[in-house]
């Protein structure tokens, strides 16, 4: 573990990635402490001010400090997206590896059904789950989960085919051990390495899915100050004051870079022969 | 390319369309939503309601309501929609086929884009042009469209007032003032895209460069270009084709923000109108059409690299 954490740390990718990653969950911590100003201030006086000393970030269309309210929306924005990655990854890696273990005809109906259900594209099936079940940030996590899990489901049961011919595998099978037992202790824990990788990367995926949801003004509702959503409400005064729809954009670009580059990271330091 | 690998193949989509259409249908019945009650109004009499019911079949089973909305979906009626009372299947063929000039002018440019950029950074690997190209790679798959659009907006009709900010012109009515308010919407998309296929030419086209026929090519003194333009380029782009079929899944979702952004009346911009006023009919339309577009161009680039690559057999 530590060993590869000093190989992560040791590629540039990696380097950079954890350390925006750090300041990340530095700023979902601290976030409402570190905020300079009340988020939910009103000043209309000091409506678009401009980036300077009485707003680092200026002001939004209500005199709002944008950097306050960057900081203390990280909180809304992240740790959901994080959670919704984690759902719908861990239940794609169980459905995956559950089909390795089941094989011949359940692994067939499994995985031509969920060829079916990737061939609704990601944006369009969470945008179906949340209209089935209204908008709100619940339930468009919920909708990114459902929309992770074909794929990944996939992606581990290559990974985990091959785990399923191995000697380790046999012999548990020989001890006369149940399903559950070999696909939780034996297999899922050999598989792990692809699907962390993968698991990370689309953290940013999640993210950005995320804030295009409530973009579209179906996920996070006002007055919350998720990054999308504050996209959404500063861009009808885009002319006036661009600083408060750059601000938030930026900062999903940054974290959705960080987590890009930390699974570029586990990657080459998971697989260090690969040296492209 | 046989014909069974090719009648197995259309199977398939017919499988994942009635997958996709069970799927749709399976939100009509969850939303909470009385289509009877939507129809007339909350203040309709119970009797009048329970005529509608009837009437629409609301009443019957579940499967045998799939049924019948199956059977006129293959006589290709899509229903009424419920918040303007026009046939849906009208409607969202018009909005279609602004979407897919949208879509096309975005795969052109991404071509013309893309290729070039992964072939210059793979040829100077670790140099300027590299560089250039792990950037872009990684600011383009990490910025939402809705992000990208708004800086493009920002940058070329507000700062620099190049290009129309909104809007929508027919390409019938002015071809030029089309493609004028076409150029944002496109750029955006084309981004995503140039991003994800960029980056998959410059790996394999250094991995080709190190293959054996490619030095057996250099070794039998072909000048340059030919090696790289004739016998690397070929097979660099082989899997580029399959990753562009795959990139038609992110394309249609960044249609859908686009449209929204730039207020182009196409499939995405009614899909997301349907779902903010529940519209029922003109939510599984959107959804159908759009998935099986999705299934029909990934059969298509089965179809290109089939005939490409004759290596691979289907059958």
């Amino acid at each position: 573990m530590i060993d590869l954490a000093r190989r992560l740390l040791r590629t540039p990718q990696g380097l950079v990635g954890s350390a925006l990653i750090l300041l990340l969950a530095i700023t979902c911590v601290l976030g409402p402490a570190l905020a300079p100003l009340d988020p939910e201030a009103i000043d209309f006086l000091g409506r678009y001010a401009p980036p300077g000393s009485a707003h680092l970030l200026g002001a939004d269309q209500l005199g709002r400090d944008v950097l306050s309210r960057l900081l203390v929306g990280a909180r809304d924005t992240l740790p959901l997206a994080l959670a919704a990655t984690l759902l719908g990854t861990m239940s794609g890696a169980l459905l995956g590896t559950l089909s390795a273990y089941l094989s011949g005809r359940w692994d067939e109906a499994i995985m031509r059904t969920i060829d079916a259900v990737m061939a609704v594209p990601g944006l369009l099936l969470a945008l179906l789950v949340v209209a089935t079940l209204g908008a709100g940030e619940l339930n468009a996590a919920l909708a990114i989960a459902i929309a992770f899990a074909p794929g990944m489901a996939r992606i581990t049961r290559s990974v985990a085919l091959a785990a399923r011919r191995m000697d380790y595998v046999n012999a548990a099978i020989a001890r006369g051990e149940g399903g559950g037992w070999i696909v939780f202790r034996e297999m899922l824990p050999n598989v792990a390495a692809p699907v962390v990788i993968e698991t990370t990367i689309r953290v940013a995926f999640a993210v950005m899915l995320f804030a295009t949801l409530s973009f579209l003004g179906l996920g996070a509702q006002p007055p919350a100050s998720d990054w999308g959503l504050m996209i959404a409400e500063a861009r009808p005064y885009l002319h006036q004051a661009p600083w408060v729809t750059i601000a938030p954009g930026a900062a999903i670009a940054l974290t959705a870079i960080g987590f890009n580059l930390l699974g570029d990271g586990l990657r080459d330091a998971m697989n260090p022969r690969d040296e492209r | 390319m046989t014909a069974a690998w090719f009648a197995r193949r259309c199977l398939l989509i017919v499988y994942t369309l009635l997958v996709v259409s069970l799927v749709v249908f399976g939100i009509t019945q969850v939303l909470p939503a009385d289509a009877a009650v939507t129809l007339l109004g909350e203040n309709a009499t119970p009797a009048a309601l329970a005529a509608v019911r009837t009437q629409l079949g609301l009443n019957d089973p579940a499967w045998l309501q799939y049924l019948h909305w199956l059977g006129r979906l293959l006589r290709g009626d899509l229903g009424i929609s419920m918040r303007t009372s026009q046939p849906v299947a009208e409607t969202m063929f018009v909005a279609l086929s602004r979407s897919l000039l949208l879509a096309i002018l975005a795969l052109v440019l991404m071509l013309i884009v893309a290729v070039p950029l992964g072939l210059a950074a793979a040829l100077r690997r670790g140099r300027a042009a590299d560089l250039v190209v792990g950037l872009i790679s990684y600011l383009g798959v990490s910025l939402p469209e809705f992000v990208t659009a708004t800086l493009l907006l920002l940058l070329l009709a507000d700062w620099l007032g190049w290009l129309p900010a909104t809007g929508y012109v027919p390409l019938t009515q002015d071809p030029l003032d089309c493609l004028r308010h076409l150029a944002l919407p496109v750029l955006t998309v084309a981004v995503v895209l140039v991003a994800h296929v960029s980056r998959m030419v410059r790996s394999e086209t250094i991995d080709v460069l190190h293959s054996d026929y490619i030095r057996a090519a250099r070794l039998k003194g072909l000048p340059p270009h030919t090696v790289l333009l004739r016998h690397a380029l070929r097979n660099a782009l082989l899997p580029v084709v399959t990753i562009v079929a795959l990139d038609v899944g992110y394309l249609l979702g960044g249609i859908i923000v686009v449209e929204e952004i730039f207020a182009i009346p196409g499939i995405g911009r009614q899909l997301i109108v349907a779902i903010q006023t529940r519209d029922l009919p003109a939510i599984q339309a959107g959804a159908l059409i759009m998935a099986a577009t999705y299934a029909i161009a990934n059969f298509l680039a089965d179809c290109v690299y089939a005939v490409l690559d004759r290596r691979i057999r289907y059958d």
